[in-house]
């Protein structure tokens, strides 16, 4: 193989397993390290930069870096709780007032309206309200947060904690025009703005058209404007006997919700297997612990009345075949339809966009699923000054790749406002520098914590079930968030190889605890990869191979299980290896000029 | 401050026979100095005995004093151990042998240790032939009290203050075959591919087995000038031919007939493949043997690899006709037969 080129900010940045999986890039282990020295404060506004709410996805984020963490690929072991963590520095932070940007005094002449007040615009917002750009946000609610605060439930999310990190952006001095709901793209466009920005979601709840549907409409519920009209007190109770149909995060909120609303027999049925749920795992298990049992493998099939009430539903059994190619379908099983009884049926088998107010002569490109075409890039669309984000932009997703789009968008805006091509964008910053201290004395906590990943403590049931808004997870505690977090293994803290100074002593290869790094001849990357130490077999794990040392061999190191306990660089003597903390991160509107 | 391995292995670390992994035959973290040879020799043990897969507590380690007879800590954790006195370790070993043959018997030493205080030891020890396997890692000085130059040191080596050693480097190699050793082997601590089935052989072998293992003091004779440092270890290493250790039970299959590569088969039933480098060694040549020394000595190589063995090995106790059952595990009524045999077996001398 080629020597591995370390200075391609990218190489180190794939280590960082869980920054690297995180939409937004956000620096985990630098603000999991700043929790640990209790320094909340700036774990708060490492996390704000980057994923501008801290504390609303520190208890709501999707964590596509969990799975990614390095640690869960260790034997016996679960990914650190990165995301409460998150929640530990925001519950901490305390006053954090004098390190938020306040409102611009030089504008730089720019408008920007941004229609739809969700994660997406909100971050579009701040990136750009601290420049100086006059922001317009537009939403048909009365406050901002788009489905954070129309679909998270309270349980989750606390008002009060949704209201903070809304303020912080809308504090900077952006015109809200709230409770507008924007029927024509044309009428904006004909406001003159520099720029627009288009954040308004996936509104739309899919229906299940089935016999019975319209005898038993009274009872029947679209799962997301149900919970809408729960979050805004429309609804404010539901029968005892529920079902639940959908398999994803939503329905976990609606049967969740139901049994705050009077729900007692409540249950989730989905046509998939259980495993292959759309919800996150947790999200099952809090249901199931609130007593909601998950019907997997059945199929619903007719909406059942009686005197023109609905009384339940029938279902067909099926079980799951996979092809070849792994490719799922439902069988059915053959058995008779089974009836479940319910007063009430909560349909949240998925969302759609729907763009009812863009007028389709504005010169928009709209694909045959009636999505607009937006470069996935730079998130904008045919019209050079119009941009998508969010839901809006690829379908529904999360926050925080709604936050990760907010972010590309507000740099193409900065972009094209300032006359420069969207497709130049900014690289990121990048930094290395070594943590060596002294001997056997490193500038972080280099010793690995054996400790199981904690779990986070929760209200008592019965109380939280009586009161819709009472948040079920308390949080970790600080000692116990401190434990936590020293579980991380700074992944950014790199192992950073100069072979000029090896001596081939095999140091290293001898003491690494996961026998990383092997002294072989070099080879192409699958005969390398078989002949390690170890051999390396995951191979979304990069190897890092150095040019040929005096004897003829490379230093290859697999970077797939390495602890980043930095005893190669203890045990070398030449210091060929140095523990140096990598920072990356990633371009903001601004840094193109 | 930390200084501590984890306890984290690789998930997918291979097991030998017995379902262990390299874990089970490491030792504690190592105190020696960062990119001392000796680590890596206590690494290419535990890579010989897990591959081996020998019963971690059918060991017995011995040492005497110095960096090197530290290392015993630092590998094969599940093993016995004895830390013995300063160059005395031939005589432990030696009576731990005798009173239990069924352990195999893995002696470290250093040069200092063999060569110097222990010299009287290392030399009764292999005219004896006992049965186990002595490293000696050799530094050309005496690590542990900061460097001064050994006994195996080179005449004209200088040491890191700059002074020229004015005496002869003793051949432990030379030397053990003089004194009728049936395995002796050199290697070098940077080259685990050699040393590996270097250590499996000699394990392998019944009677005494001397590997010395060139393996630098980083910190006191690492410097230029010094014939015992990595870079001049590398330039003037050359070896007599490779080995190839394979496992009882393994099915041969290949068949060599060139003059080079022969197989030769262990007591215990494992195997060697010898290929030779050089035309005018056998390792079953005494004199080809020394002759390869000299040579080597006078082009100032350092000759590694097998040098010599004797596959007809007589050990200690085959020559002293000892019991199967090792003496320990006889019960008193077989070790005092009583007064009976007393008087019979001393009628006979009278
Ligand atoms: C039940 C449910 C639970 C969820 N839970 C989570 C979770 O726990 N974690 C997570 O990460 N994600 C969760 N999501 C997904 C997440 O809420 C969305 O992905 C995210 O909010 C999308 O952000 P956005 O900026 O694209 O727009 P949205 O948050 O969808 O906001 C769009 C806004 O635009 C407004 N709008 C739309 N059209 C117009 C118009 N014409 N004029 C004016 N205003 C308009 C809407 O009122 C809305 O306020 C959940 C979604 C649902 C449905
Ligand atoms: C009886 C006795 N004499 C002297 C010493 C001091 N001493 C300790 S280690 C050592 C030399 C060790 O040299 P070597 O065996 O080559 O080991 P190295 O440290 O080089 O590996 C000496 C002389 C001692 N410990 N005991
Ligand atoms: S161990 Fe820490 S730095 Fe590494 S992937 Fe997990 S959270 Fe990120
Ligand atoms: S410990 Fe240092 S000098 Fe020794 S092999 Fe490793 S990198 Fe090279
Ligand atoms: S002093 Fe020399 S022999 Fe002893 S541990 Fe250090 S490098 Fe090794
Ligand atoms: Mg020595």
């Amino acid at each position: 193989m080629e020597p591995t080129n370390v200075k391609d900010p990218e190489y180190f940045h794939k280590v960082v397993d869980c920054q690297y999986a995180c939409p937004a890039h956000t620096p985990v282990p630098e603000y999991i390290r700043l929790i640990a020295q209790e320094k909340y404060a700036e774990a708060y506004m490492v996390n704000w930069e980057s994923n501008v709410f801290p504390g609303i996805l520190g208890r709501t984020c999707d964590r596509p870096c969990e799975p990614a963490c390095r640690r869960g690929r260790l034997e016996d072991e679960e990914p650190v709780a990165i995301c409460r963590l998150k929640r530990v520095a925001a519950d901490n932070k305390g006053d954090i007032e004098h390190l938020l940007p306040k409102k611009q005094e030089k504008m730089n002449g720019k408008k920007v309206a941004l229609i739809g007040a969700g994660p997406s615009s909100l971050t579009v917002a701040r990136d750009l309200a601290v420049l100086g750009y006059e922001i317009h946000l537009f939403d048909e609610q009365e406050k901002g947060g788009g489905m954070m605060r129309s679909q998270i439930p309270s349980f989750r999310l606390p008002a009060e904690v949704l209201d903070g990190e809304v303020s912080q952006i809308l504090n900077i001095g952006v015109h809200t025009h709230f409770n507008t709901y924007v029927k024509s793209l044309k009428e904006v466009i004909d406001q003159k703005y520099d720029a627009i920005f288009v954040g308004t979601g996936a509104p739309k709840g899919r229906n299940l058209e089935l016999p019975g549907r319209l005898e038993g409409a009274a009872n029947i519920h679209i799962g997301i404007e149900w919970l809408a009209s729960v979050a805004f007190e429309h609804t404010t109770k539901i029968g005892e006997k529920v079902i639940v149909l959908g398999g994803g995060n939503t329905a976990m909120d609606c049967c969740r919700t139901s049994r705050r609303l009077g729900g007692k027999d409540v249950k989730v049925i989905v046509r998939s297997p259980f495993a292959e749920m759309k919800a996150s795992p947790w999200e099952k298990e809090d249901a199931i612990h609130e007593d909601i049992p998950i019907i997997d493998n059945h199929v619903p099939k007719s909406f059942v009345t009686q005197n023109g009430k609905l009384i339940g539903m029938n279902f067909e059994k099926v079980h799951a075949v996979y092809d070849a190619n792994g490719k799922r379908s439902l069988e059915p099983t053959g058995e008779a339809e089974v009836f479940f009884e319910a007063d009430d049926v909560l349909i949240a088998v998925g969302q759609e966009n729907s763009f009812p107010w863009i007028e389709r002569d504005l010169g928009i490109e709209f694909d045959k699923w009636e999505m607009p075409v937006v470069n996935q890039t730079t998130f904008q669309s045919a019209v050079p000054n119009i941009f998508f984000g969010g839901d809006a932009s690829l379908g529904p997703k999360n926050v925080i790749t709604a936050v990760a789009q907010g972010h590309q968008a507000a740099i193409s805006i900065d972009l094209f406002c300032n006359g420069k091509a969207v497709t130049e964008r900014p690289a990121p910053f990048t930094n290395l520098y070594s943590t060596k201290m002294g001997i056997h004395e490193w500038a972080y906590d280099s010793e690995v914590s054996n400790d199981d990943r904690y779990v986070v403590p929760q209200a008592d049931k019965a109380v939280v079930l009586k009161d819709r808004k009472k948040e079920v997870e308390l949080g970790f505690n600080l000692p116990t968030g401190f434990k936590e977090a020293q579980r991380c293994l700074n992944c950014d803290v790199q192992t950073v190889f100069t072979e000029s100074k090896c001596i081939e002593c095999d140091a290293c290869m001898d003491i690494c605890p996961t026998n990383c790094i092997t002294f072989t001849t070099n080879g192409e990357e699958e005969d390398l990869r078989s002949r390690l130490f170890v051999p390396a077999e995951n191979h979304s794990q990069a190897l890092m191979v150095s040019d040929i040392l005096p004897t003829g061999k490379v230093m290859v190191k697999d970077e797939d299980v390495c602890l980043h306990c930095g005893l190669c660089a203890e045990r070398c003597p030449t210091s060929a290896w140095d523990m140096q903390q990598f920072l990356y991160n990633t371009s903001k509107a601004g840094s193109c000029h | 401050m930390t200084y501590i391995k984890s306890k984290f292995a690789h998930p997918n670390l291979p097991k030998n026979k017995l379902g262990y992994t390299r874990k089970e035959y490491e030792g504690s973290l190592t105190t020696l100095c960062a990119g001392c040879g000796h680590d890596s020799i206590g690494a290419a043990i535990v890579e010989a005995c897990w591959e081996m897969s020998i019963e971690p507590h059918k060991v017995a380690k011995l040492s005497g004093i110095g960096c090197s007879s530290k290392t015993p800590a630092y590998f094969l954790n599940n093993s016995h151990g004895f830390n013995s006195v300063h160059g005395r370790m031939p005589s432990v070993a030696t009576g731990a042998n005798l009173a239990n043959k069924d352990l195999i018997y893995l002696g470290v030493s250093g040069d200092g240790d063999s060569a110097s205080i222990g010299m009287g030891q290392f030399v009764h020890v292999i005219r004896r032939n006992l049965n186990m396997t002595y490293i000696v890692m050799n530094n050309g000085c005496y690590g542990l009290t900061k460097g001064q130059d050994s006994a195996t040191a080179d005449a004209g080596s200088k040491s890191k203050a700059g002074s020229v050693n004015m005496f002869e480097g003793i051949d432990l190699c030379g030397l053990a075959i003089e004194l009728g050793a049936t395995f002796v082997a050199q290697s070098f601590s940077g080259d685990k591919h050699q040393l590996v089935p270097l250590i499996q052989a000699a394990i392998s072998h019944p009677g005494f087995a001397l590997i010395n293992v060139l393996s630098p003091c980083v910190t006191f004779n690492n410097n230029v000038g010094s014939t015992k440092s990595y870079d001049y270890v590398r330039e003037h290493v050359e070896a007599t031919g490779t080995l190839d250790y394979v496992p009882p039970m393994t099915e041969i299959t290949t068949t060599y007939t060139d003059d080079e590569t022969k197989m030769v088969e262990m007591h215990d039933g494992s195997w060697l493949r010898l290929h030779k480098l050089s035309q005018t060694w056998n390792p079953d040549d005494k004199i080809s043997a020394i002759n390869a020394l000299q040579h080597s000595h006078v082009k100032n190589e350092i000759l590694t690899g097998l040098l010599y063995m004797n596959n007809e090995s007589k050990e200690l106790h085959s020559l002293l006709n000892t019991t199967d059952v090792p003496l320990n595990k006889l019960n008193e009524s077989v070790l005092c037969p009583g007064v009976e045999i007393l008087e019979k077996i001393n009628s006979e001398f009278r």
